[in-house]
């Protein structure tokens, strides 16, 4: 009992804190992706490359000025965020990272609590984070807030039903509920990745998911709740300081939450593409590779003064890692990890895409597209899977 | 220490329930109304799942499941009966909305 | 362990619970249910009903509360205004609504032997696999009903709420 108590805190302690870094300098590659697609720098200029862009906004929001509008119905308007981030954080806590890893004698998982009924729970959390927007746009007592926060959470509610059906899918091929056994059943190749597998590959569903988690998480093209040139800022125009970083936190870590969904519902979670015993082990280790060496041509060809220092030392930061995953000893916990985070960290990316490229829904079409098409399309997809699924 | 009497799982659903029925008998507003109806269903719920608990069955679950259900379903209807008397008489007072009184 | 987690959420329980009734705005009530539904979740954990335990916050605190909030929000409602008791209903009332509570509780107390207690994990057959054969095998025909009275409710609701084509 003690040993555990104490390895949970200590999981606990280090999720927490990886994660809020991770949100926040996921802000800052959403920054840099979205300023390349419009051909220009994005931050630079606070930190090499602007890597300390992160913390120059959290020491501006922090110590900004927390005003609360006296016209505001205080305890649901200081309620609202705090529902929001919170429950952000609630549905982080089951998503497993890698496999059973042993610390100092003690087997754990790499995820803060194995619930059988993982898949429901996150639904679960996520339903009640409508509540975090639609509160906050009724108690800031600004019409604009009000509308924004009612279109908002209308459109989160009417998006969860196909993202439920297209969880649903898969969730018929696996059998289970647990997500670290989902991934159990993924393991083997790439066809065995729900997304591909035997009875009915789960493309569709897969991309009912992913549009759907669009929708959920209020990102382009979906953002229209709290776009700038409609609403002021939606349903968050009279927060400030450190409680719209908070709605700004839980945006981020819902994306993380979709994007790790995703990953282990249909693409296999921490499992490799191909097994070990073909060298898929190898496969890190190139990749830093070949990223550390573009890293040191482009530091001997400079195209900007300071790049010959900074990318420099990016390339030998790359062929570092690159090396340690060559080391046996820390395999059985890091390639899972690194196959896991490179998953979900390709659909993050693919979010960041699709905001520098898509422009925004109106909210008719926004959810006309939900009921007319998604919903219709998601129970055909499940209704096909679960035939097929009988059958064979 | 670490077991709690299975009666006290009773008790709070009656005192649950009792609470729903002075909420539906005091209040004036619709809504309120409305939402103690929903606080009575959840007494019940739990006294179903106890009771599963006690006799080691997962039919009272079932039962629950399909209170939940029905209880959503009744929220769906009354709910946009709410609005069409709202929308008749503009306003959400039960001790207005006496036309039919003599 | 799981008397403090019992007693913890069942206080939380209560108190939301009076929370509901008390409340002049129906804002507020609506969150102090969303209070009262969340704790009582916990509690069906503690009962080993996992799956029932979700499908409360799913259905319940998830879906149906958001309903009722979005008709508070659309319809703007107010909080309710005082209208003058009489000195001797309020002197009464509370007193007497605690006697019956308290003589209710006693009741249910004597009726139940005391040997049965709950701990977590005593009842294991709540998972989502028990529930689904049951549903599927023992109560199909109750489950094709309600997914019949859904639709009705949805058709009702559908007609009642829309706006007259003239």
């Amino acid at each position: 009992m003690d040993a555990f108590v104490v390895i949970s805190l200590i999981k606990a302690a280090v999720i927490a804190f990886v994660l809020l870094t991770a949100v926040a300098y996921l802000q800052w590659v959403e920054r840099k992706v979205i300023a390349h697609i419009q051909l220009r720098m994005g931050p630079y200029r606070v930190g090499p490359h602007g890597l300390l862009q992160p913390l120059a906004d959290v020491i501006k929001l922090i110590t900004k000025e927390d005003m609360m509008p006296s016209y505001v119905n205080k305890p649901i308007y200081l309620l609202a965020p705090f529902i929001a981030v919170s429950m952000s954080l609630l549905s982080i806590a089951v998503i497993p990272f890698g496999p059973t890893i042993s610390v100092a004698g003690y087997q754990t998982g790499m995820q803060l609590a194995d619930l059988n009924i993982g898949v429901l729970y996150i639904l679960a959390v996520s339903s009640m984070g409508v509540y975090g927007v639609a509160l906050a746009g009724w108690a800031s007592n600004n019409k604009y807030a009000l509308l924004g926060g009612l279109r908002s959470s209308a459109q989160m509610i009417s998006y969860e039903i196909p993202m439920a059906l297209a969880i649903a899918s898969p969730l018929l091929i696996s059998n289970t509920l647990s997500l670290k056994e989902l991934v159990a059943t993924q393991s083997g190749s790439v066809l065995d990745w729900n997304v591909l597998h035997r009875p009915f590959p789960q493309i569709i569903a897969f991309l009912i998911f992913l549009i759907a988690g669009f929708a959920e998480t209020n990102r382009v093209p979906f953002d229209l709740p709290e776009a700038e040139n409609e609403l002021v800022a939606g349903f968050h125009t009279e927060y400030s300081s450190m409680k719209f970083a908070s709605f700004f936190m839980a945006e981020y870590l819902n994306m993380v939450t979709v994007s790790s969904l995703a990953t282990l519902l249909f693409l296999g979670g921490w499992e490799a593409p191909w097994p070990a015993a073909k060298g898929s082990n190898l496969i890190p280790s190139v990749i830093f590779l070949v990223a550390g060496l573009t890293a040191l041509y482009h530091a001997a060809h400079p195209a900007r003064r300071m790049d010959k220092y900074t990318l420099a030392a990016f390339g030998m930061v790359f062929l570092a890692l690159a090396g340690v995953f060559v080391l046996p000893i820390v395999q059985s916990w890091l390639l899972p990890l690194f196959w896991f985070c490179a998953k979900a960290g390709a659909i993050l990316f693919a979010f960041m895409w699709v905001r520098g490229t898509l422009p925004r829904f109106r909210y008719d079409q926004l959810m006309s597209f939900a009921w007319k098409f998604l919903f219709p399309v998601a129970m055909l997809n499940l209704l096909v899977t679960s035939f097929l699924v009988a059958w064979f | 220490m670490s077991e709690v009497p299975i009666s006290w799982f009773l008790m709070l659903s009656a005192v649950i329930f009792a609470l729903g029925v002075a909420g539906f008998l005091f209040r004036r507003n619709i809504i309120t109304v409305f939402m103690s109806i929903e606080l009575m269903l959840n007494g019940v719920n739990l006294s179903f799942v106890t009771f599963s608990y006690q006799l080691k069955q997962v039919n009272g679950h079932l039962f629950t499941f399909f209170v939940m259900v029905v209880a959503a379903a009744e929220a769906a209807v009354g709910l946009a009966i709410i609005l069409t008397v709202f929308k008749n008489r503009s306003t959400l007072d039960i001790d207005d909305i006496d036309s039919m009184k003599n | 362990m799981d008397l403090i987690l019992f007693l913890i959420f069942a206080i939380i329980a209560v108190v939301s619970a009076v929370n509901v009734v008390v409340q002049t705005h129906p804002i507020s009530s609506a969150v102090s249910l969303i209070g009262v539904m969340g704790s009582l979740a916990v509690l069906y954990l503690l009962l080993g009903a996992e799956f029932i335990a979700a499908a409360q916050v799913i259905v319940y605190a998830g879906a149906v509360m958001v309903l009722f909030i979005f008709v508070i929000l659309l319809l703007n409602a107010g909080a309710e205004t005082k209208r003058g008791r009489s000195f001797m209903v309020q002197l009464l009332g509370v007193p007497l609504l605690i006697a019956l509570l308290g003589l209710l509780a006693f009741f249910v107390s004597r009726l139940f032997p005391r040997g049965v207690s709950v701990r977590f994990g005593g009842f294991t057959g709540g998972t989502a696999q028990a529930v689904g054969k049951a549903l599927f095998t023992t109560y199909l025909l109750p489950f094709e009903v309600t997914s019949l009275l859904i639709l009705i409710a949805i058709l009702g609701a559908i007609v009642l709420a829309r706006k007259e084509l003239d």
